[in-house]
Formats: C-alpha cells, sequence, structure tokens
C-alpha cells in the first residue's frame, strides 16, 4: 500500500464502519461521542505510526484501539459517564465490554441497520445524503462541501441538524420489521440513488471523488441485496441502473475533465463488465412483475448501455420515460421524455412539449430548449443558450454550453 | 389546483377489436402512452385512473334486475378514466382535446373531482 496515503485510505474505508459499529451499540443519540472515539484513534495511529513505524496490520491495530477507547471513555469521561452509561448499566458493564464486535457480519449488520436509521422519514433526503456520506461512508466534511458545491460550514450545520432531530425522534438503529419495511425501504432507496447522482452528475471537478461517490451508493444498495428482508425486485432494480450508469463513468468525462456528451461518447470506454452485472442484476428484478420507477429507469439506461437501432432505441425511451412519469413525476425525467421526443418525432414536436413543461429557471429545461431550436430558430436558441450559461454552476457546463452557443454563429 | 375526471365514452357501435390490425394497436397504443406522458410531465397527472373492460360486465336495475353488458338503451358507454388537475375546466379542456380516443368516434367528458367542503 502507498504509505502516503495510508491513513487517508483507511479513514476513507474504516472511519464509517467504526463509527457505525460504536454508534449502533450506544445508541442514535451518540453519534458525536462515537464520531469523536474514532477520530481520536486514528489521531493516535497517526502519531504511533509515525514514531515505531505502520504495524503489520492497520485494520485490527485500528479496531483494537477504538475499542480501547470506547471502554476507556465508558469508565472515564464523565460526560460519557453520565450519558451513556446510565443506559448501558441495566445491562451491565460486562456485557458492553464484549459486544464491541468489530467482525465483519458485524459491521455489515450495523451498517445496514444505521442505513435505516440515517433514511428517517425525519429528516430531510439532502441531509440523509450529507449523514450517509459522512457517518456510513466516511468521507471528510471537506469533501462533502466540495461535491455538493456546498461550503464546509453549510455541511457541519445541515449534519447537526439531522443529528438533533434523530436524537430528538429517538430513532432506533435497527433493520424495520415488517410491517414497516416497505416504506421505509423506499425513503432509503431514494437517499442512494440521490448519492448515486451526486457522484455522477455532480459539477465538481474532483472526478476520483466523485467516482468514488458512485461506488459507495452501489456498495450500500449491495448491502440491501445481500440482505434477506430487504433484497426486493425494486433494491435489484436500483442495483442494475446504477450498474448501467457507472459503466459509462469513464466515456462521459475527457481527460481534461470536459463533459462528454453520449452522442458523442467512445463506446470502446464503457465498461462491459458493468454492463453484464446490470444485465444479471435486472434480470433478478423483472422477476416478480414488480414495475417501480427504478425498474423503468434501469431500462431506459439499458438502452442507453446496448447499441441499438436509433429509432427501435427512441420510441422504446419514450415509451420508458412516459411510463415513469405517469407512475411519479420528477423534472428531470419530464426533461429527459422532451428529448426522447425530439429523437422520435423531431424538433418542432418536441419544441411543444418542452415549453409545456415551464421549468424556467431550471438549467437543462433552457439548454433543452436551446439545442431545440437551434436549426429551427437560432434567435431562440441563442436567447435559451444564454439563461443556460447565466445558470451553470461549474466550468466543465459552460464550456459545453459556450462550444454551442458560438457553432450558431 | 383543482382536480377534474377525463372520461373516456365510446360509442356502442365502434367498430370492434376484430376490424383493427396489430399495427393500429400499437399506434394506438404508443398515442395513448405519448398523450397521458405529456399530462404526467407536466406534472398535472393526479391518478392514471383506471380501464373498464366490456366482457363480464352487467348491469344491476331496481328489482334485482340483471342484464349483460354496460349498458341497456344507451348506446355509449364508459371505457376508462383519468384524473388531471388543472387551474380551470378549460384548462382541462385543453388537456381533453389531445386525447386519443377522439381520433376515432369517443369522446371525452370533463368533469370536475366534488371535494368534501364544496358546497356549490
Amino acid at each position: 500500500m502507498d504509505q502516503e496515503q495510508l491513513i487517508p485510505d483507511l479513514y476513507r474505508k474504516e472511519y464509517g464502519r467504526m463509527v457505525t459499529v460504536l454508534c449502533s451499540r450506544f445508541g442514535i443519540a451518540y453519534m458525536d461521542i462515537a464520531e469523536d472515539i474514532v477520530s481520536d484513534t486514528f489521531l493516535s495511529a497517526a502519531e504511533t505510526w509515525g514514531l515505531k513505524g505502520v504495524p503489520s496490520n492497520p485494520v485490527s491495530w485500528l479496531y483494537a484501539v477504538a475499542r480501547n477507547n470506547a471502554l476507556n471513555s465508558l469508565k472515564h469521561d464523565r460526560v460519557f459517564q453520565r450519558q451513556v452509561k446510565k443506559d448501558l448499566t441495566i445491562e451491565g458493564e460486562r456485557s458492553f465490554e464484549m459486544e464491541i464486535d468489530l467482525s465483519p457480519k458485524n459491521i455489515t449488520d450495523s451498517q445496514l441497520q444505521m442505513m435505516f436509521a440515517i433514511c428517517h422519514p425525519s429528516i430531510p433526503v439532502e441531509a440523509q445524503v450529507s449523514l450517509a456520506l459522512r457517518v456510513l461512508c466516511g468521507f471528510s466534511i471537506d469533501e462533502i462541501a466540495q461535491a455538493l458545491l456546498t461550503t464546509k460550514s453549510n455541511v457541519n450545520k445541515r449534519l447537526f441538524r439531522a443529528k438533533e432531530k434523530l436524537r430528538l425522534e429517538e430513532v432506533k438503529i435497527a433493520v424495520p420489521d415488517s410491517r414497516e419495511i416497505g416504506v421505509r425501504l423506499d425513503t432509503v432507496l431514494v437517499c442512494l440513488y440521490l448519492l448515486f447522482n451526486e457522484g455522477y452528475y455532480s459539477a465538481s471537478q474532483d472526478k476520483v471523488l466523485r467516482r468514488d461517490f458512485c461506488l459507495e451508493a452501489m456498495r450500500l444498495t449491495y448491502l440491501l441485496i445481500g440482505n434477506a428482508s430487504t433484497s426486493v425486485p425494486r433494491v435489484y432494480a436500483l442495483m442494475a441502473l446504477m450498474c448501467f450508469q457507472a459503466s459509462r463513468f469513464d466515456a462521459r468525462v475527457d481527460d481534461n475533465g470536459e463533459l462528454v456528451l453520449y452522442e458523442d461518447q467512445d463506446i470502446r470506454r464503457w465498461d462491459e463488465e458493468l454492463i453484464q452485472r446490470g444485465n444479471d442484476f435486472f434480470i433478478r428484478a423483472i422477476r416478480e412483475g414488480e414495475v417501480s420507477k427504478y425498474h423503468l429507469e434501469a431500462a431506459i439506461a439499458w438502452w442507453h448501455s446496448h447499441p441499438a437501432e436509433e429509432k427501435e432505441k427512441w420510441e422504446n425511451i419514450l415509451r420508458l420515460y412516459n411510463q415513469r412519469l405517469i407512475l411519479e413525476y420528477s423534472p428531470v425525467a419530464a426533461l429527459n421524455r422532451a428529448y426522447a421526443f425530439y429523437r422520435v418525432y423531431g424538433k418542432a414536436q418536441a419544441i411543444v412539449e418542452a415549453e409545456a413543461l415551464q421549468l424556467s429557471g431550471n438549467l437543462f429545461y433552457h439548454s433543452l430548449l436551446a439545442e431545440l431550436y437551434t436549426g429551427v430558430d437560432n434567435e431562440q436558441a441563442r436567447r435559451h443558450f444564454m439563461q443556460a450559461l447565466e445558470l451553470a454552476g461549474s466550468a466543465a457546463e459552460r464550456a459545453v454550453l459556450e462550444k454551442k452557443l458560438d457553432g450558431l454563429k | 389546483m383543482k382536480e377534474f375526471a377525463l372520461i373516456f365514452r365510446m360509442n356502442g357501435d365502434a367498430a370492434g377489436a376484430a376490424d383493427i390490425t396489430p399495427a393500429q394497436m400499437q399506434e394506438r397504443m404508443t398515442y395513448w402512452n405519448n398523450w397521458m406522458g405529456s399530462i404526467a410531465a407536466r406534472d398535472r397527472l393526479s391518478s392514471s385512473g383506471h380501464r373498464l373492460g366490456i366482457r363480464e360486465s352487467k348491469t344491476v336495475a331496481p328489482g334485482n334486475v340483471v342484464t349483460d353488458g354496460p349498458y341497456t338503451e344507451v348506446k355509449e358507454f364508459i371505457n376508462g378514466f383519468i384524473i388531471v388537475k388543472a387551474q380551470s375546466v378549460d384548462e382541462a379542456v385543453e388537456m381533453a382535446k389531445g386525447c386519443p380516443i377522439l381520433f376515432g368516434d369517443g369522446k371525452v367528458e370533463v368533469r370536475p373531482l366534488v371535494a368534501p367542503d364544496d358546497n356549490k
């Protein structure tokens, strides 16, 4: 392992796991304490390893120290005593000592339980995403702020409020029982879907970080697949969708970090293995005949990931977007439907459909209309390109728009 | 925003399924799919409603007199409905104008949903 990257890598991989295990043991109200214990553990690793060299198994070193730190806190820290110990003494200190279980199985179970706690309907989905990124995936506040294009203090505020809410609601760290699981699982899926999209569509320049977001979303979805009570068809469908989308991750950004539009992508850069995995998950997803929005979006992504005759492809994509919207409205799906409408029926009819959406103030609404008006009414096209440019957040997005605006002249 | 039911009415004498080619059926399906998708894309679809079948339908009249079919005297029958959101009945009518049932000799009836506190 690269020594320079050793601690950052371990932090990324283990921070979330350790916090999650400690927190599931202490209860949701003590998330901050669990985070402090793990942060202290990494700090002592940095100091100790710097002095004495890196131990042969750094992970078990971290787990052993975290376990000790947790027990020491329990014994010595006054605040901790007051807050946690009284809750735990019912079961006795010995059982506590024996139960900080950092085995792979308990890590997986705890993460699954924590996923349901974090994705609680009482907190807004944006806060759920930030909390998942921090606690389940171990991203730093800096990284989260960068990817979500916001400030560190905003992320901190969001996390603080969310934790406060979880504490007040006395949310249990557990997989809900069979009566509740359907509804609660939907909240979890929305969060994971958004987490993936934050990575996939983020305007952030940091390609590695964005890819990590996507991979983490896939890892967490995979945890749901591994559990009997959560491996339902729509979870497989979401997983298939993520695989199909991620297969184009390399193709959609060029070596200079510029966005490559779908039409211009080099098919050789699509990841065949991920497409195949997506196919496998999709077959599992459609076994029971359930049709969720994830099924429809996975089917759309399937058409985008497999070579097909243009007419057949876009007719199917339009049909699927229609179904997707009939099931549940989404502005993004509405805009994509208008684009598919253009590919099937041409620009004139698509302009009518697109303008009916009335989404002015939305970047993609204006860039779509600009695209549709190009060659039909260049003055209108220019107007929409200018509006899109005003709304574009990143240099990469502006570069694409400016190139097209130049092409108008 | 108010809710309106768009009720699809068909003429009982209209051409039966036997006269329609599979290609025409496919085309009809695409029209319906696009029309519903277009309303949904504007976030104006409140419920995708239901299609109502003809086979296995009966009418029960006073005195528990049961007859076959959805109609006895009238030639028109209802074959489905959806519920849309619109600012006014005129706007709901505009949505109904695109309905593929109008390509044949069907009709769309636009009716407001009555809310519990509506006392007009």
